[in-house]
This record gives C-alpha cells, sequence and structure tokens, in this order.
C-alpha cells in the first residue's frame, strides 16, 4: 500500500511532531452547531517551546485536546506523529496518544492511594511493559525531575509541586515526542511554579521533547521560544508563523539576550532540580515587567527557531498534498 | 489493580458483595437442607429391608385417599403359597390407642404383625424376645414396646414382664425395640407391636391393612409383585391392589424432593440476582466517581477496551469475593443446621461449583453496562469532570 517514493521524505526535512492543516472542530449542543476552532494550521516540530495563550473561550484547550489525540477534528487534516487521526479507530488513537504524547495537566491528575513511582509507570501498563521495568523506569524518571526519595509517597503526602513533578515524569516515562502541559502552574504558588517551569524547559532542552504550553500568564508565555495567540477559535498570532503574525514581523530581533530575562525567571533556571522550597526573589517585577512588554522578552535563540517553523510552515503546503497521497494518512 | 479500588472504598465493596454474599449463602445452605433431606429419606427407606414388596389395596399416588383394606389373614395365606416361604411374608393391621401402664399412658400406634417382621423389616431387640408363632396362633397378649412408649411408660423400671393395657385390654411386655429414631419428623419408635390375631379381636375386625414380602432377589421383584397382585385381584374382583418397591417408593418421594429443592434454590436464586443488581449499581456509581481516573488513563494511552476490562475485572472480583464468602457462610450454616436442629443438611461440590459459578457470571452480567460505559466515555469530557 506504502508508495516508498513519496513516503520518503527529501534530506534533511524533519517529519513534523504533529501537523494540523485547517483544522475546524464544532460541537453540537443541543442541536446548535458551536465552532470552537474555525481553521487552525500549525505545525510543531520536536523539541518545539511554544507558548499557546488566549483568552477563555478562544478554542486553545479545544486545540490542546486535538493536538493531543483526544479529540478528533470535524474539519481539516490533523497529522500526529505521522498519522492521520481522521483514519484512526478509538484503539489506534490510545495507542498513538500512549507512544506520542505525554500530558500535563493543571489539577496534576494523579491517581490517588498509588504511590509516586505507580502514578508515573500507568502509562507503560498499557504498552504491555513487565511490572519490574515499568518500576525501573519510573523510578529513574522520578529520578530526573528530582524525586527518587519519594518514589512509594502517595499524592496526598506530596506537595504540590512534587505532585506535578510526579505529573511531569508520568508524562515523559514513554518518551513522547510532544509534552502537552494544560496550565502546569496554574495550581501552584509563585516559587514552585517557576521551579515546575524550569523543569519543563531543562526536560525540553535535554530530550528534545517538543513543549506546547497553554497557559493564562504572560510571564509564563514570554519564556517560551513560540507564541500561539488564539481568539474566537483562530490562531490570530503566531511567532513561527509570518502569515499570521502581522501584528509583529518575525524578522524583528530586539536582540536582548537571555540573560537579561528579569532575575526571578532566571534564578530557578540556574538551580532547577531542587525542590519547591527553593529560596526566590519577589516575582512580582517580572511579572509586571514581562506583563508589559511581553514580545521583548524574547531571546535570540527564540527567533532563529522562529526562522526554522517558518520555513516548516512555508513547506506546509507541499507536505500537506503529499500526506494527502498517502494511502495510510487516509485510508 | 482491581483489588486496590475495592479497597478504597472498603464499607461500599461489603456492603455491594452482601447481596451477593446472602444470596449465595442462602442457595448453598438452601440446597444442602434439599440435599440432606433427600438423602436421609432415602437412607430411610433402604433402610427398611432389601428387595421389599408393599402390597395394599388402592393406587399409591400421591394424594390418593387410602382405600378400605378388603384383605383378611386368608388372602395372606394366599400371598403366602404365590410367594412359597411363609417367613417372607409380613402383614399389618394397626390403628391409634392409648397405651397405659399403673398412672402413666401414651397414645401410641399399636400394630398387629406376624412372627415374621423382624426378617422381612430389619428390626432389632434393645431386650427381651419378639413374638412366636405360637403368640400369633394363640392370639396370646404379649407386646413388643417401641424405644420411645418404653422410656414413656416405665421411666425408671424394666418393662420386661410388666403389664400394659391397650385400648383397655391387658397385654403382657416381652421385649423392647432398639431405637430408630426419626423419620420425615414421625419418630418411629412410638410403636407397639402385637400378634395380629390379638389385634383383631382387640378391635373386632378380621381386616389386614398390608401385606409386606421380601423378595429372594431383586431380578424377579416386578414380576412376583405382579403374581401377587393377580392373585389378590381373583380373590377381590372389586378392588385394585399395588405391589410397590423400595425403588419405587424412593422415585415419588425424590421427585417430590427434587421440586422441593428446586424451588428453595430458585428462591434463593433470587436474592443472587438482587445483590447482582446492587453489584450493577455500584459500579455505575464507581464509574461516575471515576470519571476523572478514567479520562487520566485514556489519556496516557488506555484503550477502551483496556478501561472496559478493568471495570468488568472489579465487578467481578467484587462477585467472587462475595461468592467465596457466601459459600463458607451456607457451608457453615448448613454443618450447623445439620449439627443442632433435627433439619438434615449435606452439602453437595455441585452446589458449591454452582454458587460460585453463578457469582461470577453473576458480575461478569451485571458488570458488563458499566464497564462498557466506562470504556466509551469520551477522554476530553471525562478530564474535565470534577
Amino acid at each position: 500500500m506504502t508508495e516508498p517514493a513519496v513516503a520518503d521524505p527529501p534530506a534533511g526535512e524533519r517529519v513534523p511532531a504533529i501537523e494540523a492543516v485547517d483544522v475546524s472542530r464544532t460541537y453540537q449542543l443541543d442541536g446548535v452547531s458551536v465552532e470552537a476552532l474555525r481553521g487552525v494550521s500549525l505545525t510543531v516540530q520536536s523539541g518545539d517551546y511554544v507558548a499557546l495563550v488566549g483568552p477563555s473561550g478562544s478554542g486553545k484547550s479545544t486545540l490542546m485536546h486535538l493536538l493531543g489525540g483526544l479529540d478528533r477534528p470535524t474539519g481539516g487534516r490533523l497529522v500526529i506523529g505521522g498519522r492521520d487521526v481522521n483514519a484512526l479507530a478509538p484503539p489506534e488513537m490510545a495507542t498513538l496518544r500512549n507512544e506520542t504524547i505525554g500530558f500535563v495537566f493543571q489539577a496534576f491528575h494523579l491517581l490517588p492511594r498509588t504511590s509516586a513511582v505507580e502514578n508515573v509507570a500507568l502509562p507503560l501498563v498499557y504498552r504491555g511493559v513487565s511490572a519490574r521495568q515499568r518500576r525501573e523506569r519510573a523510578a529513574a524518571m522520578l529520578g530526573r525531575v528530582g524525586l527518587g526519595h519519594r518514589l512509594d509517597h502517595r499524592p496526598n503526602q506530596m506537595s504540590g509541586g512534587e505532585q506535578q513533578r510526579v505529573a511531569i515524569a508520568r508524562a515523559l516515562v514513554t518518551e513522547p515526542t510532544v509534552l502537552l502541559a494544560d496550565e502546569p502552574t496554574g495550581n501552584l504558588d509563585s516559587v514552585t511554579g517557576a521551579a515546575v517551569l524550569e523543569l519543563l524547559e531543562q526536560l525540553n532542552a535535554e530530550s528534545g521533547v517538543a513543549l506546547v504550553m497553554v497557559t493564562h500568564d504572560q510571564e509564563v508565555a514570554a519564556r517560551a521560544h513560540r507564541r500561539i495567540t488564539m481568539r474566537d477559535g483562530v490562531v490570530v498570532a503566531d511567532s513561527a508563523d509570518p502569515r499570521s503574525a502581522h501584528d509583529r514581523p518575525p524578522s524583528v530581533d530586539h536582540g536582548r539576550p537571555a540573560t537579561l530575562v528579569p532575575a526571578p525567571s532566571a534564578e530557578p533556571r540556574s538551580a532547577s532540580g531542587s525542590g519547591p522550597g527553593h529560596p526566590s526573589g519577589g516575582s512580582g517585577g517580572a511579572a509586571g515587567a514581562t506583563g508589559r512588554l511581553p514580545r521583548e522578552v524574547e531571546r535570540p535563540e527564540a527567533h532563529s527557531r522562529d526562522a526554522a517553523g517558518g520555513d516548516a510552515v512555508a513547506r506546509e503546503g507541499a507536505a500537506g498534498a503529499r500526506q494527502a497521497d498517502r494511502p495510510g494518512g487516509t485510508a | 489493580m482491581a483489588l486496590d479500588a475495592l479497597r478504597a472504598n472498603r464499607l461500599r465493596s461489603a456492603l455491594t458483595m452482601l447481596g451477593v454474599i446472602i444470596g449465595v449463602a442462602s442457595v448453598v445452605l438452601l440446597v444442602a437442607i434439599g440435599t440432606g433431606t433427600k438423602q436421609k429419606v432415602e437412607q430411610q427407606v433402604e433402610g427398611l429391608g432389601s428387595n421389599l414388596l408393599l402390597v395394599v389395596p388402592g393406587r399409591i399416588e400421591v394424594g390418593n385417599a387410602p382405600v378400605v383394606s378388603p384383605l383378611t389373614l386368608k388372602d395372606v395365606d394366599a400371598v403366602t403359597r404365590v410367594v412359597g416361604d411363609p417367613d417372607r411374608v409380613a402383614v399389618t393391621v394397626a390403628s391409634g390407642a392409648t397405651a397405659r401402664a399403673g398412672a402413666r399412658s401414651d397414645f401410641t400406634t399399636v400394630q398387629g404383625v406376624l412372627e415374621t417382621t423382624p426378617a422381612v423389616f430389619t428390626r432389632s431387640l434393645a431386650r427381651g424376645r419378639y413374638l412366636t408363632g405360637t403368640d400369633v396362633d394363640t392370639s396370646r397378649r404379649v407386646a413388643v414396646l417401641g424405644d420411645s412408649v418404653a422410656r414413656a411408660l416405665f421411666p425408671d423400671r424394666d418393662p420386661l414382664g410388666q403389664q400394659v393395657a391397650l385400648a383397655g385390654v391387658r397385654f403382657r411386655v416381652i421385649g423392647v425395640f432398639a431405637p430408630l429414631g426419626q423419620s420425615l419428623g414421625v419418630d418411629r419408635d412410638d410403636e407397639v407391636h402385637v400378634p395380629v390375631t390379638a389385634a383383631q379381636r382387640l378391635w373386632g375386625t378380621q381386616r389386614v391393612d398390608g401385606i409386606a414380602v421380601k423378595a429372594p432377589d431383586r431380578e424377579r421383584i416386578d414380576e412376583l409383585g405382579e403374581r401377587i397382585v393377580a392373585e389378590l385381584n381373583r380373590r377381590h374382583p372389586d378392588t385394585e391392589f399395588s405391589a410397590v418397591t423400595q425403588q419405587q417408593i424412593l422415585g415419588v418421594l425424590g421427585d417430590i424432593l427434587g421440586v422441593l429443592t428446586g424451588v428453595l434454590a430458585a428462591i434463593a436464586g433470587i436474592s443472587l440476582l438482587v445483590g447482582g443488581v446492587g453489584v450493577s449499581n455500584i459500579m455505575l456509581v464507581s464509574v461516575r466517581e471515576r470519571t476523572r481516573e478514567i479520562g487520566l488513563r485514556k489519556a496516557v494511552g488506555a484503550r477502551p477496551r483496556d478501561i472496559g476490562v478493568q471495570f468488568l475485572l472489579e465487578a467481578v472480583l467484587l462477585t467472587t469475593i462475595g461468592g467465596l464468602t457466601g459459600m463458607a457462610l451456607g457451608v457453615g450454616t448448613a454443618l450447623l443446621v445439620d449439627a443442632l436442629s433435627p433439619i438434615p443438611a449435606a452439602i453437595t461440590w455441585w452446589s458449591l461449583a454452582l454458587a460460585f459459578g453463578v457469582s461470577a457470571v453473576v458480575g461478569i452480567v451485571f458488570g458488563v453496562v458499566p464497564a462498557q460505559r466506562a470504556g466509551r466515555l469520551d477522554p476530553v469530557v471525562a478530564l474535565r469532570t470534577e
């Protein structure tokens, strides 16, 4: 069924982790159609660090669910890990989520009365990994998020920050290509939240997992390498997409190095892996500064990534056509 | 995993199981009582003696009115000629009568019999001797007491040689039967044997109620019965006679007790069904309560089937633990009933296997709907649930 000629990408081209082309999602509520998403196109490459922002009801949660394979679009084409979700049955979607996506939620969503290591091992259960290997891999992952000493603690014996670290370990234990975080710091105080964010960024940098984060927090959003702003079910600004970023040309380089990012956000970065009790300076000033000038806190390397992302989007049309020809993608 | 979920809600799991426990326990107990009763009745019918043929006027059927017997001792002689061996033929003419000894009295059954009775039916004496041919031929007023009668009339004396008044006529006690115990709630030791001739004289009758024949072998028992019935029909053309074997009696009794056991088990089965509905109900509640957990499991890669199997396993675990507990409870109660009450109870392996199997099936049947509902939950909706 597969045609090798079209399945093989040209040398040097990266297969996107997630590719959405003109994706829409319409809900039927009591016979009334509600358009939550109205034609969204975007590409997430491995290693990306994307913040998804927008007011409540803008469709960013709907988009998150679609990108994570929890839901499927009613229009357009969505390819996750090279597979067109519209061609997948629910069990195949589940396997796809298990293999390619890691979720981190605002409310942690840990199983109560279940130890940290068992919580982290849960995705491996559905992958058929043996109990001993599950525990080994989960313990190793907990070590990476700085909870190697808390393996057998239960969620109610841990602080919020620790619980979110467990959730992050659970999301990454399957070595996914994309980590979707829905307000990961929303239920945490600012110090703990900053530490969790640090951890996410560190893991993003170390393992090359793409980090896509829904957030209300301008300070958090400002730290992402790429920002996608949504309103009324459409992307109104994508710092990686020149077509949508009408209010902000991607070529503008503010020339502010990473070290100029205000201290409270930068400080935990140097002490990543430390517990939530890590002392940190007042964050109020930083929030004010980034809140006023969110676009100016972008780092130079972010723009270089933006440029690469832009290229990817520019190739989108051609790639889309290829995908459509692929029998496996549409069958 | 499923066990953890049950442990998390101990009280609720226990209450849900209670329905199954009670259902299974009552099935096990009632089947045990039914089986025990059947076994005991069979034992007693067998215990009457082997290869027994009972000849009575009328047709032996459940619910048939008894017929006044036209048989006399002349008919007994005729039957004896057919059988060819007087030692194999026993008779009875029975009636209720008050037995009196001094100031004590006891209402009992007086049976007029031949001296052949202990040989035909398997009876043995505790003291003294049984009736002899001479006692019968001379209508001698001698009596052999059942164990209960002997103890009622002579609680502190040796009854041998004492006088007993039966319906006002004095008889001399020559023997006491070894105790037999109860059978179907009837005290088999509550009887007095006297010579059939003396009994007929006592009641002013020539009648014989029934004839019992001990056949020489099991193979020809039916043929012998037919010959006896034919002879009696020749002598009494107006009356129908029946010759029944122990096997036939057992068959009739077994049918009755089988139906009874079935009805009891069915009633107990209804309570098991109600227990199953309880399981279904609690599993639906559990699915709703754990919607977020289901959403999360789906998000990390659980397929609909994985979730369904998880909940189905919980339901089956709930009912099988309940089933095992119910079995233990049922067996324990049955043993207590058997030991402490006159009701016999016997545990059979098939009733245990059935109870366990049914409780597992109940778990599957009543767990399927909640499990399917859990498996089909939309992960997006499930995760959003608070």
